[in-house]
């Protein structure tokens, strides 16, 4: 029953994800591209590019991706459905509870604790995207398999980012050109 | 407050235009929320809109998602959440729906390719800013458990490839702990 896998398995990604958007990337991975193959890496990874240059949270925007492309429409609907469940009861008891009592000492410390985690997560993530990228979806690591046009992109996209503050969209738009007008030019 | 009718159609356009319009992740849309809700209607004080903002960032979620849930709530009950909700969820379902429709043949273009390679380098790129940053933040705090629990955390995501749901649990537990702890202490 493959619009009750998606469905769950974005029900699990709306429930785990704290901390929002970079955050969401770990859980989407494990679910769509380790648990069940839904998407190559090389496919998720676009859907990460993609959904920095639309708008709306990354999650929504995977359940919309991969539920199209399991199962139409009817699954991207599942999908999404699954993906907000958990925060409207979730959100909506908080909500309710705050306007109530006001006072979250339990949910800040548990948050204390979260946030490492989540930064560690989204490190983790990272650098499969970078692996992905630098050395292609076999991920074979050599020197000599290395993509190094991308290496130096991703070396000027952090400049960029780092000591220029340059907005990250652009930089992202900037990289996809810098790319282009190496394989122009060097081939 | 105006009809309910009227505020309902009022979350519902304002809902679905910051959500078509908002580049840039969840900490931007609940910015635009506060300046639309607060400053423009005047519906929510500024002190009980960052306590809902601080409930829609520390939920699970999309933050955008969250948002919409909390302010729902807030001005209209159970019909508000399902109508900021919706407002929400329609600009990237029709986007990405145009966009996966398009997937082949926009991946199959040379131009469009080389574009996306090239950009992956920039995601990496962005994301190792964003980790950068927040890290900073972390090791800044001078909590010798928080740079352990990241430090763990890591280790146990990339090397060993440990399910990142299981290592949610066990920090939220760690937090419980650590909050019970502290609780303890203080009333000492």
């Amino acid at each position: 029953m493959i619009y009750l896998e998606l469905f769950l398995s974005f029900v699990q990604i709306g429930l785990f994800s704290f901390g929002g958007g970079y955050a969401a990337m770990p859980l989407i991975q494990r679910q769509v591209v380790d648990a069940h193959g839904w998407l190559s890496m090389r496919e998720f990874t676009d859907l990460i590019t993609i959904s920095q240059m639309t708008p709306g949270p990354v999650a929504i925007n995977s359940a919309t991706f991969v539920g199209i492309k399991i199962a139409g429409v009817p699954g991207a609907l599942v999908a999404t459905a699954g993906c907000i469940l958990p925060s409207c009861i979730i959100v909506t008891v908080i909500a309710r509870l705050y306007l109530r009592y006001r006072s979250m000492n339990m949910l800040q410390g548990v948050l204390n604790s979260l946030r490492p985690a989540v930064v560690a997560m989204i490190a983790s993530a990272g650098i499969s995207v970078l692996v992905s990228a630098f050395w292609g979806n076999d991920a074979v690591i050599s020197l000599a398999g290395t993509n190094w046009s991308l290496v130096c992109i991703f070396l000027v996209s952090l400049i960029l980012l780092q000591k220029f503050k340059w907005n990250p969209i652009v930089v992202m738009m900037l990289a996809g050109v810098l790319k282009l007008l190496a394989a122009v030019i060097g081939g | 407050m105006e009809s309910r009718k009227k505020v309902l159609l009022k979350i519902f356009l304002s809902t679905l235009y910051l959500s078509a319009f908002t580049f840039g992740g969840g900490y931007v849309i609940v910015t635009l929320m506060k300046k639309k809700f607060v400053d423009e209607y005047h519906w929510i004080q500024e002190e009980e809109m960052l306590d809902l903002v601080a409930i829609a960032q520390s939920a699970p979620g999309a933050i955008a998602v969250n948002g919409a849930v909390v302010l729902g709530y807030k001005l209209s009950g159970m019909a508000g959440v399902l109508t900021a909700i919706t407002a929400t969820i329609i600009p990237p379902f029709v986007i990405i729906s145009l966009i996966s429709v398009c997937y082949d043949l926009f991946r199959s273009s040379f131009i469009v390719s080389q574009l996306l390679e090239g950009m992956q380098a920039g995601v990496g790129a962005v994301i190792a800013a964003v980790v950068w940053e927040m890290g900073a933040g972390i090791v800044h705090g001078k909590s010798v458990l928080s740079g352990a629990i990241m430090a763990g955390a890591f280790i146990a995501a990339c090397v060993f490839q440990v399910n990142v749901v299981l290592i949610i649990i066990v920090c939220g537990l760690i937090g419980v702990i650590r909050s019970l702890v502290h609780g303890r202490r203080e009333k000492r």
